[in-house]
């Protein structure tokens, strides 16, 4: 018999959007409260309610896109940051453009 | 019938959309669309009146916005626009063009998409990045960019692309395979005994003649070429342009022999008008000779560029014929080029120009 480790369980956390984001996508919240254990899994559950929402946020290596910021606990996160109950995470435009 | 004609503007920040009547006197301007993000090139399907946008944007990536209304709303989509995961992202979308109910995208770094749901979502073309020559293909001053993009009109096998600096590929078999289409066109970046290779060329711009499938048209990094075989061979029609640089080429609605182009000074020369002036060149005899156009156009002080998508004709008869400039300033002839007016003064820098003529 092969025991299995049971999965982490969802977490609630909160997502704040950036407006220029929020702008691509008509309609939708700023702050949205989800379930997921890591940044990833925050994105997919964007993308899930919002398609598309994901190719805006990461690019295809996969990562983060050069000029987007995610914080996590005042920190830039990656796609693999792990995420804690209650957290908030910020999705950000950093400074480009021309 | 009543016609509206829409000229289709690109910009680095933005879409816009010009409209007027048959007479194409007065034009009113809307825009900026598509969240001023740097859009390279817009088309239009005159069938269903569909506008697409393709370009990319620092923050958010890529992507092909879509309008059915003409602008009053917008819908914006890169699903399956992407490599596979490791490879270079893709930055932005370079190119559209349609051709026997399929959509096709162009992008950077360059490659080949496809859409059959109208750009909702998309397919690579991935035997073209397959191709043996990829490895050696460098990047232009415009990036790594697949520019031009030529369905056959008849036979939906049939693709030409044009991609700097790689040159141009052809595909007769639905883009499984590809071969480059360069005999005859310089590389005047190599050394001497280098300059026809295969592959390398920085092709500028590729169009194809209306009602003649074999027949292309280049404007190169290094010269203008003609070809007579869908691309197996090219030809130099440079003799009696002010200079063999330039970007942007575009053919006459029903004639064949019939093209524009916009000659820069040269690569090294600051790449504006020449001498300062404004003109389009146009030849009748595909490209035997060529006379300037300039009535109408400014003659004094004109240190703009016109980039490779940013001359267009309609297909109104007589033809209209258009171009944006690097500095924001839009022209339009409703005679085939014989005077010009200036149409806008003050946009952003204008990256492409399409024209879509609805009848109803």
């Amino acid at each position: 018999m092969v025991l299995h480790p049971a999965p982490e369980p969802a977490r609630p956390v909160v997502a704040i959007l950036h407006g220029a984001l929020v702008d691509l996508f008509p309609g939708i919240e700023r702050r949205v409260a989800l379930d997921a254990a890591t940044v990833d899994e925050l994105i997919d559950a964007l993308d899930a309610r919002w398609p598309g929402m994901r190719d805006r946020i990461c690019d295809s290596r996969p990562a983060i896109r050069r000029h987007m910021n995610v914080f996590v606990d005042g920190r830039r996160a990656t796609l693999d940051t792990p995420l804690k109950p209650g957290d908030e995470v910020f999705i950000l435009t950093a400074i480009s453009g021309g | 019938m009543a016609e509206r004609v829409l000229l289709l503007v690109g910009t680095k920040k933005g879409a816009f959309i010009l409209e007027g009547d048959t007479t194409r006197r007065s034009w009113a301007l809307r825009g900026p669309f598509c969240e001023t993000w740097p859009m390279n090139h817009v088309v239009g399907d005159a069938a269903t009146g569909t506008i697409y946008a393709g370009g990319g944007n620092e923050w958010f990536g890529p992507a092909v916005w879509k309008t059915s209304d003409f602008g009053k709303s917008w819908s914006h989509s890169s699903a399956g626009l992407a490599y596979d995961a490791g490879a270079e992202p893709i930055k932005s979308v370079w190119s559209l063009a349609s051709g026997h109910d399929r959509l096709y995208a162009g992008v950077e770094p360059a490659g080949l998409f496809s859409s059959d749901d109208g750009g909702e979502t998309w397919r690579h073309i991935s035997g073209l990045s397959d191709h043996p020559s990829r490895a050696d293909w460098h990047a232009g001053g415009g990036g790594l960019i697949l520019h031009s993009l030529v369905p056959h009109p008849v036979d939906k096998d049939q693709i030409w692309v044009g991609i700097s600096a790689a040159g141009v590929f052809h595909t007769a078999d639905g883009g499984r395979t590809w071969q480059p289409r360069n005999r005859g066109t310089r590389a005047d970046f190599l050394p001497d005994d280098q300059r026809y290779p295969e592959y390398g060329q920085c092709v500028h711009c590729l169009v194809i003649a209306p009602q003649m499938p074999e027949r292309l048209y280049q404007q190169n990094h290094c010269g203008m070429y003609r070809s007579h075989d869908g691309g197996r061979s090219w030809e130099s029609i440079e003799a009696g342009l002010p200079s063999s640089f330039g970007f942007p080429a575009a053919t006459h609605p029903r004639d064949p022999s019939t093209l524009y182009l916009v000659p820069l000074n040269g690569d090294m020369h600051g790449r504006y008008m020449p001498d300062g002036k404004a003109a389009v060149w146009r030849t009748r005899d595909a490209g035997q000779s060529w006379a300037d156009l300039r009535e109408g156009l400014p003659q004094q002080d004109v240190y703009y560029g016109v980039y490779r998508q940013a001359l267009a004709t309609d297909d109104l008869d007589p033809a209209g014929v258009y171009f944006g400039s690097s500095t924001g300033a839009l022209y339009a002839s409703a005679d085939e080029g014989e005077s010009w007016q200036q149409i806008a003064e003050h946009l952003p820098a204008i990256l492409s120009v399409e024209t879509m003529v609805i009848r109803t």
